[in-house]
């Protein structure tokens, strides 16, 4: 029994020595950027998408091998956490020089102070305007591509049912689109012909929603000022809006909470009109080959509109070596590091030069149509310091909604609490 | 030292704890005589005093230190950031607010809804979980073939990482998930099941379910641990006397688990009423904040919407709450016993 | 009679398998799906199928896995940080309820209520603080022969161990078990010449096998299943553990067969822990506590 004890000590003591030996090599470089080395850290949110990173990693590897002064650092975090990370870590003053961020945060960024004005050589005018975040008249951040919100389906379902196909000249209006989910419906084939991925969170919400709201005429803040919602988001037609989607899960057209993966239950069959980002659609064309369709969204009054901006680059005001940083960005931004990206993720490039390179986004590319989804529909998300609080407000809104809330009161709630919080910070100026 | 012989392992705590009550009241009065004495009459009656007072605090240090450190100095400045307007990030000075974010609280529907939800759960899972817990660890407290088999596979969802559990039950509640297809299945068709989680009357008994589910092997540890500190001599006897298995249980098994009892108690509850990774991974607070929690809304504003101010202020009142209710629960099991 | 017993055995060993079944379908579930691709288990789902290795079974799942997330380098952080703070946290807080149950400490008894007060704090309400305060602790390193000190403990293994080394419920579970074993044993030992530390290490730890153990498991299982510390705190790739991992899998289309592999590589290795440790746990109970 003496001796077991022994052991126990002796381990507890080479436990010691471990955790010495662990925390002498065990300080990680994520966010070192030693001057000194001319090492420059760079985060990115793709960590577990192989084929983005490799992208990603591909530029740097080309820019570090095109000079000798800096070396550029990746670090990957996955994508479902990274803003928590992220946040923390600016918190506690520890980010890198190049950050990846969610392109409707960064006005929010901007203004708490984490983010440089960008000075890139790049010309930015001939960019997607949704890959290019601004706050107070300056670009802050750029992205590589960005993605666009579409209808997708089987052209043989619609045909069964009697359902014409939606096009860039002819989306369907509400009452076409109560009328195809009526006779879709109908066919008994599906207990809930449309999937809009209600069982998303976070961001989805917003980005996924937002635009329904706008196409009524309602939006998710004043934009003259952004300093209250109040007759935006909870004005009358903010409230037909409600009304609207609700009723798509009152006549059991959707579900009040989907499946968690709506791509993969729509290649199943359990739905006929799947309402996704272009990032299914490789997918969803794998899998149907010609039977599918991808169709623009529904026109609910002021035209089909989409949610605007993804993943953009930006460089942090605490980053010793910025002019590097920037210079870092702007050969990442050439068109064919723009292409490669796009390319490995499926997205839409940002320019049309880096399209061009690509045949799927080429003109008459199958693709193509998300391209002009994202031209013609692109909202941006009301870029204003706010916008994290607005979302989530907005988000539970929504899934209070969606499960029978009153409309008016709810989003009568959401704007209060909305405007206390612009109040609170001052109304968000600098 | 090693020469002194080791007494045999530990007898059973029914005949021991008699004596090490009465020792430890000994010491005591010693102690209290000490304090009233002078320093020299001290150090002659007690040679060992002065090194004993260095040795224990030398052993407690490390912990306590330790726990000085990561819990108490944290939640101080947690506490302190809840009276002022402090920002996860931004650029405006903090500043001291008062009671500011108190009132919001105290205004916030939301909050009361979340009140309401945990003391929900708390009132079905505590008795519920530990029950089941307890009817575990009776039927593989006894030896038999198989004993091992079936304590590894009572313990396996507890080895089961919350957040794949979660996951995992995310699957099940669907609509035409495996739960409704079981339920379908074993009432010939009659049991239509809801979609659990997306219908806010049956989100929380879908939360709470899964949640007994989870951690009921935990407590099952715990009870067999108290289960098999009673002496089997005890059993005997009862044998001997012809008691029925219940008569054995309500006389002999039930009293000896007093202590256990009590720590099984507390830790469901405060485990309860901290729920929080099954919500943020399966229902997000929702449908209509039938789900939502108080841990749940204070890493929400925290995180999410950057109200670190705010956070803090509803970590400081659940303190207060998890404060009362061990108050309460303990005024309880003593005044029982 | 004796058909009587049988037929209760029988009962008895029914409603067992009964929670045994209850236990572990979705583990099982899990298991299984992690050999199915995406499509077949969304098929399966309706269906007893959904728990049997049937159909188009492959470990393609878990190929993908470690091309996806750097399995192998999780999974070592994950076993140094979790025994590591296992082994401290064994002797920090057995310490810690020795002086407390068997020594005439002053103060100790508001020592107890203190450390007792931190079991109804929940950690998700201290991270944030807790984060600004780790980034302030110094910090050293040996740099060759020299001793560099710096300041901020993020992105450490440290930061990951050493705030849950002291627990409140581990003192606990020590300072109840330390309390039945009879303090006439260390009064022998005094009489002896032994000195505190020594009463610690050569008669009560000895005895207390069974508490050790379960302290044991109850700290593995935290440390192993950390998951909101580490993505607040860890940074660089070569230093997260398991459980981040799985964000890994969260991208645009989620891949459901490689969730499963994964969730099923790191639960795996708890299981086996647990069966290999289980042994000397549940014997050590049956030798010190079923006897005497």
């Amino acid at each position: 029994m003496n001796t077991k004890f022994t052991k126990i000590l002796a381990t507890s003591i080479a436990a010691a020595a471990l955790t010495a030996t662990l925390a002498g090599c065990g300080k990680g470089s994520a966010s070192s950027s030693n001057e000194g080395s001319g090492e420059i850290a760079l985060w990115t949110h793709n960590a577990g998408n192989p084929e983005e990173l490799a992208a990603v990693q591909k530029i740097v590897d080309s820019y570090n091998g095109s000079q000798d002064k800096v070396k550029i650092k990746i670090q990957a975090f996955p994508q479902e956490s990274y803003n928590d990370s992220i946040v923390s870590a600016a918190a506690a003053g520890k980010l890198p020089c190049i950050v990846d961020i969610d392109g409707p945060n960064v006005p929010n960024w901007a203004w708490a102070g984490y983010l440089k004005p960008l000075e890139l050589s790049t010309d930015l005018s001939t960019h997607l305007p949704s890959t290019v975040a601004e706050y107070d008249g300056k670009p802050y951040a750029v992205g590589y591509y960005d993605v666009a919100l579409a209808m997708m389906a089987r052209p043989s379902d619609l045909k069964a049912a009697g359902v014409r196909t939606a096009t860039v000249e002819q989306p369907w209006t509400e009452e076409e689109f109560q009328d195809a989910l009526t006779k879709l419906k109908a066919l008994g084939k599906w207990e809930y012909p449309l999937d809009m991925g209600t069982a998303g969170t976070g961001e989805w919400l917003p980005y996924a929603y937002s635009p329904f709201l706008q196409s009524f005429g309602g939006d998710l803040i004043n934009r003259d000022g952004f300093q209250s919602a109040d007759g935006v988001l909870n004005g009358d037609k903010a409230v037909s809006w409600a009304n609207w989607f609700r009723g798509l899960a009152d006549q059991g057209f959707m579900a009040k909470k989907g499946g968690k993966d709506s791509t993969q239950d729509f290649l199943n069959n359990q739905s006929a009109i799947l309402y996704t980002g272009s990032w299914a659609a490789d997918k969803a064309k794998a899998a149907l080959g010609d039977d599918l369709v991808v169709m623009p969204t529904v026109d609910l009054g002021e035209g089909p509109k989409i949610g605007g901006a993804s993943w953009q680059w930006g460089v942090t005001s605490g980053c010793q070596n910025s002019e590097a940083a920037m210079d870092y960005l702007s050969y990442s931004l050439k068109p064919e590091n723009v292409a490669a990206v796009a390319k490995a993720t499926g997205t839409i490039p940002a320019s049309n030069e880096a399209a061009a390179l690509i045949p799927a986004f080429a003109e008459g590319g199958a693709n193509r149509i998300f391209m002009d989804f994202s031209r013609e529909y692109a909202v941006m998300r009301p870029e204003t310091p706010a916008y994290p609080f607005i979302a989530t407000e907005y988000g539970n809104a929504v899934q209070d909604i969606l499960n029978g809330a009153d409309p008016k009161s709810t989003l009568d709630k959401a704007v209060k609490a909305i405007d206390a919080n612009i109040k609170s910070n001052g109304g968000y100026k600098k | 030292m090693a020469t002194t012989p080791l007494p045999t392992r530990r007898p059973a705590p029914a005949h021991v704890r008699p004596a090490p009550a009465s020792s430890s009241n000994g010491n005591k009065r010693n102690g209290s005589n000490d304090a009233g004495n002078n320093r020299s009459a001290v150090r002659r009656r007690r040679p060992g005093f002065r090194r004993e007072q260095l040795s224990g605090w030398g052993m407690m240090a490390p912990a306590a230190l330790l726990l000085l450190a990561f819990i108490f100095i944290p939640a101080a400045l947690g506490f302190g950031l809840a009276f002022t307007n402090a920002r996860l990030i931004s650029p405006r000075p903090v500043e001291f607010v008062g009671a500011d974010n108190f009132v919001r609280l105290f205004t916030d529907p939301t909050f009361y809804r979340a009140l309401l939800n945990v003391a929900y759960f708390a009132v079905i899972v505590v008795p519920v979980q530990s029950g089941l817990a307890l009817l575990m660890a009776l039927l593989i407290n006894k030896k038999f073939r198989g004993v091992n088999f079936f304590r590894t596979v009572y313990f396996l969802p507890v080895v089961t990482s919350m957040v794949v559990v979660s996951l995992l039950w995310l699957f099940m509640y669907r609509k035409e998930g495996l739960i409704n297809e079981v339920l379908s299945a074993i009432s010939f068709g009659l049991i239509n099941g809801p979609d659990w989680l997306a219908d806010p009357n049956t989100a929380m008994p879908a939360i709470i379910i899964l949640s007994i589910w989870q951690a009921a092997g935990f407590h099952m540890i715990i009870w067999l641990a108290g289960l098999q500190s009673i002496s089997g001599e005890l059993y005997e006897a009862a044998q001997l006397d012809g008691t029925s298995r219940w008569q054995q249980f309500r006389f002999v098994t039930w009293p000896g688990l007093f202590h256990t009892r009590s720590l099984v108690l507390v830790t469901i509850t405060i485990q309860a009423l901290g729920l929080f990774d099954q919500i943020s991974v399966m229902t997000q607070g929702g449908p209509m904040d039938s789900t939502t929690t108080i841990i749940y809304e204070a890493v929400q504003s925290g995180y999410r919407q950057q109200e670190t101010s705010y956070a803090s202020a509803i970590s400081l009142v659940f303190f207060v709450l998890v404060l009362i209710v061990s108050a309460v629960q303990r005024h309880l099991t003593r005044e029982k016993d | 009679m004796k058909n009587q017993l049988l037929l209760k055995n029988a009962g008895t060993m029914l409603v067992r398998l009964l929670f045994a079944v209850v236990a572990v379908f979705p583990i099982l579930f899990m298991l299984v799906s992690s050999l199915k691709p995406d499509q077949q288990i969304f098929g399966d789902m309706s269906s007893l199928a959904a728990f049997l290795p049937v159909g188009n079974i492959s470990l393609d799942n878990y190929a993908a896995v470690f091309d996806r997330v750097p399995a192998a380098r999780f999974l070592m952080n994950s076993i140094g940080v979790s025994a590591v703070t296992v082994i401290l946290g064994i002797f920090v807080n057995s310490l810690c309820a020795f002086a407390l149950s068997r020594m005439q400490v002053r103060g100790k008894r508001i020592v107890f209520m203190a450390i007792l007060a931190t079991l109804i704090v929940p950690f998700q309400t201290l991270a944030l603080p807790l984060v600004w305060w780790v980034n302030q602790l110094p910090y050293f390193e040996l740099n060759g022969f020299s001793l560099e000190f710096s300041r901020g403990w993020l992105d450490t293994y440290q930061v990951q161990i050493i705030p849950f080394i002291a627990n409140a419920f581990s003192i606990y579970l020590f300072h109840q078990y330390f309390e039945s074993i009879p303090k006439e044993l260390d009064e022998a030992a005094r009489i002896d010449g032994a000195g505190w530390f020594k009463i610690y290490r050569k008669v009560v730890m000895p005895l207390s096998g069974p508490a050790t153990a379960t302290v044991a498991i109850l700290t593995f299982l935290p440390a192993w299943n950390s998951y909101l510390w580490p993505l607040m705190v860890v940074q660089s790739e070569e230093l997260r553990p398991v459980m981040i991992g799985i964000q890994y899998f969260f991208q645009l289309n989620v891949s459901w067969g490689e969730v499963m592999a994964y969730a099923s590589l790191i639960t795996v290795p708890v299981v086996v822990l647990f069966i290999a440790f289980q042994r000397s746990f549940i014997n050590s109970i049956a030798s010190s506590g079923v006897k005497g």
